[in-house]
């Protein structure tokens, strides 16, 4: 066992995975430029000695890169696309959307995509074109699945599952967990560190985890936000309010069967998102509880998002942007209040 | 072509207002006072200033994730520009941008895109409207040496080129696309051989010499103004600072950072004015306290304006709806 943050277990599942399989590699912008950075959160930081051969820098060419992903995907290699940041999948939907995530159904099953796309998310004082919680752009796309993980031991165990996986996979990696050190390092960043077992594993994907069991009210969120959620959690605690806390850690496919036995258990559903609130993720989950289990729920499904507005650059507009403890503490004991 | 000494000169103050508003601000941001992240455009003066010079105030230009050169030179105002990187509501985009997305349509800028690639067809599409419009302004989009790989790039420049717009395509050459050497990027020996694939004219120049960009830039301008379509301009140039405030800068082999200094565009024309008697040491030296002391002052008003009022978050998201 070895404590470890997301970006160095991230770096240790790549490399695993690149040694038991020769057919994994690793291509993005500024992965392995001798010198560089490792990717902008250090990820492949150092791979370069042993990995020369599995590891491409590409020209700044997200649909192209992507698109030549696919190709060597469906030619039977494993690739690994780096994204520095999520916002920038916008210029490779079509290769992902209409292609990756089609192209195994409109061959009647004769094809696979083995394809892996990383891509950072989240709000850090870069302003609206860096910022971005893309999950809710991949979460409805048959064909395509969807990974985010909240600590380090999903993230690695994640990442070799999607590696493994015959799938199109977009894993969303939240820039304030990495726990990067260096140029990478982000300001505010929350420990999403974990004990790290020795032995391969994997974290199977569709499987959500309870990261706190509690009665009253269930808390469902991802990424950073899972954090927030635990915190208010914590505090909530201390007013008598047991809340259980979800981390459904694959968006797509999702883990149904553990957010409804929570559900049924705790008759009241929070849902924590970054990004607007219209059309998030989030709204899916409330639509399919609500369609399931109105029955069990006392209260309404709480949506707990940021506001429906780009994300802004002052650091006061920001804050206001991005869903903190407080408000979600706030939903828990309105709903509690309402018996 | 002729220069006046004052000319000359103000072509130098151009170039050190944007070389010293960049020294202060690595300080700030050093220092925690600037949020977020910071693309400096220290020693590519010369393009901005030189470009930009050849432009009016309503010909309108494109930038990057690395705009502040080209915004100081396009004409934004310090005070606007300041108080925008600082967060604040006195900011050329309320605080709602941010460094990488200052801008003043007033003065011929749009916010600066920080998506590579982004404003090239965006300053296409303004040169199009100029010309259906009538309007002998043109456009320049601002791009750096790795924009060109993009999809986007191709697209934008295409049409520019089958329809004769009046749009100057300014690739800036810094060497380097984040840690990534453009030669890494191309198999073209220079970005301005790329206009062969687009019929229209392909330029490399000396970005680090103000007056070479100005000429270049003025003759792509009377074409354009003209109707006889775009031009590509490559510029060569270096970054001599970090591709962010963070950078080490280890993929730049020491001798090539070393010679770049040497060719920095600022103290190269300081030496050519000096040289041939346009000024004394002593005017530049007093040119230059006046600047600082104008920086200073322009700081420190900004830093006591008020952030934008999180009540207000939700302005700006759409255009209000006009009074009838
Ligand atoms: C579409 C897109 N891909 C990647 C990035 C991340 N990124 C920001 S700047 C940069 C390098 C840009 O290099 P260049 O175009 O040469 O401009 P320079 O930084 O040298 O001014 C990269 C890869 C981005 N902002 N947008
Ligand atoms: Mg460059």
């Amino acid at each position: 066992m070895k404590k470890l943050a997301i970006a160095p277990a991230l770096r240790d599942g790549l490399i695993e995975e690149m040694r038991r399989d020769k057919n994994v590699f690793c291509m993005g912008e500024d992965i392995s430029i001798p010198g560089g950075w490792g990717g902008v959160f250090t990820v492949t930081l150092g791979l370069e000695e042993e990995f020369r051969d599995q590891l491409i820098d590409t020209p700044i060419a997200e649909a192209g890169s992507i698109g030549l992903g696919i190709g060597a995907a469906l030619a039977g290699l494993r690739p690994v696309l780096d994204m520095q940041y999520s916002d920038f999948l916008f210029l490779a939907m079509d290769q992902i959307i209409n292609h990756a995530a089609k192209l195994r159904y409109m061959s009647g099953g004769t094809l696979s995509v083995p394809l892996l796309i990383r891509a950072p998310v989240g709000a850090t004082g870069r302003g609206a074109q860096h910022a971005q919680n893309m999950e809710r752009f991949f979460t409805g796309v048959p064909g395509l699945k969807v990974l985010c993980p909240a600590t380090a031991y999903d993230a690695k165990g994640l990442l070799k599952a999607a590696i493994r996986d015959d799938n199109p996979v977009v894993m969303f990696e939240h820039k304030l967990l990495y726990g990067s050190k260096g140029i990478g390092a982000a300001t505010g960043e929350v420990d999403a560190s974990s004990e790290i077992p020795d032995e391969d594993f994997i974290v199977p994907i569709g499987k959500g985890i309870i990261r706190r069991p509690g009665g009253d009210v269930t808390i469902v969120a991802t990424l950073l936000m899972m954090h927030l959620a635990l915190a208010a959690a914590r505090e909530l605690a201390s007013q008598g309010i047991e809340a259980e806390v979800i981390d459904p850690r694959t968006l797509a496919p999702f883990d149904w069967p553990l957010l409804e036995q929570s559900v049924e258990k705790t008759s009241r559903l929070i849902i924590v998102e970054e990004g607007p609130k219209t059309g998030g993720w989030g709204a899916e989950v409330a639509a399919s509880l609500g369609e399931r289990m109105m029955e069990c729920l006392t209260a309404p499904i709480q949506r707990v998002a940021s506001p429906d507005i780009p994300v802004p650059f002052a650091p006061e507009l920001e804050n206001a942007y991005r869903p903190n403890v407080r408000q979600i503490i706030q939903a828990a004991e309105s709903l509690v209040a309402l018996g | 072509m002729p220069y006046s000494t004052a000319d000359l000169l103000e072509f130098h103050r151009r170039m050190l207002l944007i070389r010293k508003v960049e020294e202060r601000l690595s300080q700030l941001f050093l220092e925690g006072t600037i949020p977020g992240t910071l693309h400096q455009s220290l020693g590519q003066e010369a393009v901005a200033v030189g470009v930009c010079s050849a432009l009016r105030e309503t010909d309108v230009i494109t930038s990057t994730h690395r705009p502040h050169g080209h915004a100081l030179a396009k004409g934004v105002s310090l005070p606007s520009f300041i108080a925008e990187l600082l967060g604040k509501s006195s900011g050329c985009c309320k605080g709602r941008g941010g460094s990488m997305h200052v801008g003043d349509i007033t003065k011929g800028m749009l916010p600066s895109i920080a998506i590579v690639g982004g404003g090239i067809p965006i300053a296409t599409g303004v040169a199009l409207a100029f010309k259906r419009r009538r309007e002998d302004h043109v456009a320049v989009s601002f791009s750096g040496d790795g924009s060109v790989a993009e999809g986007i790039f191709h697209e934008a420049v295409n049409m520019g080129a089958i329809w004769d717009l009046p749009v100057l395509y300014v690739i800036e050459n810094n060497r380097y696309a984040a840690s990534t050497h453009y030669s890494r990027n191309t198999k073209l020996e220079q970005l301005s051989g790329l206009s062969a694939a687009y019929g229209i004219p392909g330029v490399t120049i000396d970005g680090n010499d103000v007056l070479e960009v100005y000429e270049t830039a003025q003759t792509a301008v009377e074409r354009a103004r003209a109707g006889q379509g775009p031009t590509i301009i490559e510029a060569m140039t270096y970054r001599i600072t970090g591709h962010n405030r963070r950078d080490p800068c280890n993929y730049m082999p020491e001798d090539e950072r070393d010679q770049a200094l040497e060719q920095e565009p600022v103290k190269r024309f300081e030496e050519v004015l000096l040289r041939d008697g346009h000024a004394e040491a002593s005017l530049l030296a007093a040119m230059q306290t006046e600047l600082e002391s104008e920086i200073e002052a322009v700081i420190e008003t900004a830093l006591a304006a008020p952030a934008p009022d999180p009540e207000e978050a939700f302005r700006y998201v759409y255009a209000e709806p006009v009074e009838s």
